[in-house]
């Protein structure tokens, strides 16, 4: 088992490495001079000698590479090149309400799409299977953005039933924090529930159709019993799966939601790094998103012997 | 004598005739297939549809209604939303088809050579998985923040971000189909290697390439559009759906009228896309069929 852990550690940790090369070489590689792209069009000669100064792009690739890395090791994710703070500080001031918007999206999505799966595989076929499969196929039609706007026109505008944009700490109370990020987590949650409901039932069907289910049915256990305590848990490698995998899907749709829903959190902080072509913002969001979807992944994989102890590492 | 021919002839590939039947009794692929086909003539025929030029800026009459006059209404630079939607189609579909095709024939190039090259195997996976790990639309952020917007670079940065699932997936092909018989026997005879990869692997991995395909286009078609909307997309200039609803962003509550048009159109789109791509996956593997 810790021969396995060191093993995939060691793996987590040349996947991070091609992530922080790639990130970095993409300023060498990307046709044209970066510089100029960065500064726009009005810019002087002058500016785009200073930004390239700035992003180290004036020194050989290597010596850029090797100082880059030893800082980043060092926690120092650069400087934005528009407000000059270093880029872990503005990260960090927009750690909560990302977290608190991925979070309960997670929390709420797997409450929702797991039992919603378990019962459609135990109705296969009917009327319920289908509806749900069919909505799955149309959550995973809509963008994010088009779904948010869908829900803010109905619940906020039309029925005023919670507010249009906006995000409370949750140190302002319980109510005012969930109020405003009830609809940004439906929006931002609907195709991971999707995802989640439709390999849940996959998985299910597959153990549902094992002997021992016949079993567990033909000595008279309480049907429910055996559809959460004896398929449910057999379908938990292919289920914690799919969930980790989705975390894709919450970061980048993260960025999205915060957008429409005006919610100051790392996702806002990239789209405006964009529009003032602020790359080390960028570089650093990547890098601390792609970090944490490798590391959850690393625990799903580290968890399956939590669900199937057959599995010995 | 000659029908016998014939139909001989016509029965060569059996697999593709049953392909062609089992999608063809799929109800929902072929709604997808239509609305898709409708999709593609409103592009190609998007000069003669639209109602006015989708570029002319006529400011007296900004944010209009939905009206008989301006079927969709106008933006907040007097623009007729209704044809600037109609010419949109033209991004969606060539940004969705384009990076599907690119993406597979490079993932195809790089999955069939790195699955039969041990030692080249190892390091484009890794490669690969660092790749992967990256969400593809950050990927994509990465890319269109050190290039000029351009519909090519819009393809570029995602066809990069879909090109190692690709790979993943022909990859995993190969080192199945390189323990058949067939290709143990070929190698006996002393066939090439390259003659190998083309005749006897890659028409095996085809199929399921084709609905991979469709599934990447679906995705393309909805991160051009979030890549547009977030304001690292196609230019401003272009009429495409996703910079039609990132232009609404801020005058949401007086013109939702601006979102909703283009966003139905595209959902459609992307629903059409899906749709056939799941008739085709339950074609190819009935057993699956009931399953997913």
């Amino acid at each position: 088992m810790i021969v396995y852990i060191v093993r995939r550690l060691a793996a987590t940790f040349i996947v991070m490495a091609v992530v922080a090369l790639f990130v970095f070489s993409l300023l060498f590689l990307t046709p044209g001079d970066p510089a100029a792209v960065i500064a726009g069009d009005i810019a002087t000669a002058d500016d785009i000698k200073l930004i390239r100064a700035k992003l180290g792009l004036d020194e050989p690739f290597l010596v850029q590479f090797g100082g880059w890395v030893r800082r980043l090791l060092h926690g120092d994710l650069g400087t934005s090149i528009f407000t000059n703070l270093p880029v872990t500080k503005l990260i960090a001031q927009r750690v909560q309400p990302t977290v608190s918007l991925t979070l309960l999206t997670l929390v709420i999505a797997v409450l929702v799409a797991v039992p919603v799966g378990v019962i459609a595989a135990a109705k296969a076929g009917t009327r319920i299977d289908r509806c749900v499969m069919g909505i799955s196929v149309l959550a995973f039609s809509v963008p994010v953005f088009v779904l948010a706007y869908l829900l803010i026109s109905l619940f906020s505008i039309q029925l005023e039933w919670l507010p249009v944009q906006g995000y409370r700490p949750l140190s302002e109370g319980l109510w005012p924090w969930l109020s405003h990020l009830i609809l940004p987590s439906i929006a931002l949650g609907t195709v991971y529930m999707a995802l989640i409901a439709r390999i849940t039932r996959a998985a299910m069907l597959d153990v549902l159709s094992q002997d021992y289910i016949r079993t567990a049915n033909a000595k008279g256990l309480n049907p429910r019993a055996v559809l959460t305590r004896h398929a449910l848990k057999n379908a938990g490698v292919p289920i914690i799966t799919v969930i980790g995998i989705g975390v894709a899907l919450l970061i980048s749709g993260a960025i999205v939601t915060e957008t429409v829903f005006a919610i100051p959190g790392i996702g806002r902080l990239t789209v405006d790094a964009i529009l003032r072509r602020d790359y080390p913002i960028i570089q650093g969001v990547i890098l601390l998103f792609s970090g944490i979807y490798v590391l959850v992944n690393l625990a799903v994989d580290l968890s399956y012997t939590l669900f199937d102890p057959r599995i010995r590492y | 004598m000659n029908t016998v021919v014939v139909q001989a002839a016509r029965s060569v590939s059996p697999t593709w005739q049953r392909f062609y039947d089992a999608l063809r009794r799929h109800p929902t692929a072929m709604v997808g297939a239509v609305v898709l086909i409708a999709m593609v003539v409103i592009a190609m025929l998007a000069p003669w549809l639209a109602t006015s030029d989708p570029q002319a800026l006529l400011p007296i009459q900004r944010l209009r209604q939905p009206s008989s006059e301006h079927w969709f209404g106008t933006d907040m630079l007097g623009r007729d939303v209704y044809s600037r939607v109609v010419f949109g189609a033209r991004i969606s579909l060539t940004v969705g088809v384009t990076v599907a095709a690119l993406s597979i024939v490079l993932g195809l190039a790089i999955g069939l050579v790195t699955g039969f090259v041990r030692w080249l195997d190892a390091v484009v996976m890794r490669f690969m998985d660092g790749l992967m790990s990256i969400p593809s639309i950050l990927l994509a952020i990465a890319l269109m923040a050190l290039t000029r917007a351009s519909v090519g670079n819009v393809i570029i940065a995602i066809t990069l971000a879909e090109v190692p699932r690709v790979v993943r997936l022909v990859r995993s092909l190969v080192l199945s189909l390189r323990e058949q018989p067939y290709v143990d026997a070929a190698i006996a005879t002393g066939t090439r290697l390259p003659l190998i990869l083309l005749r006897h692997i890659l028409p095996n991995t085809l199929a399921p390439l084709i609905v991979q395909g469709t599934y990447i286009c679906a995705s393309a078609m909805i991160t051009e559009a979030i890549l547009s909307f977030i304001g690292a997309g196609t230019p401003p200039n272009v009429p495409s759906w996703g910079n039609i609803m990132a232009e609404a962003r801020s005058m949401f509550q007086l013109a939702s009228y601006l979102i909703f048009f283009p966003g139905a159109f595209l959902s459609l789109t992307v629903l059409a896309v899906n749709m056939l791509g799941d008739g085709m996956r339950d074609a190819l593997d009935p057993r699956l069929a009931r399953r997913l």
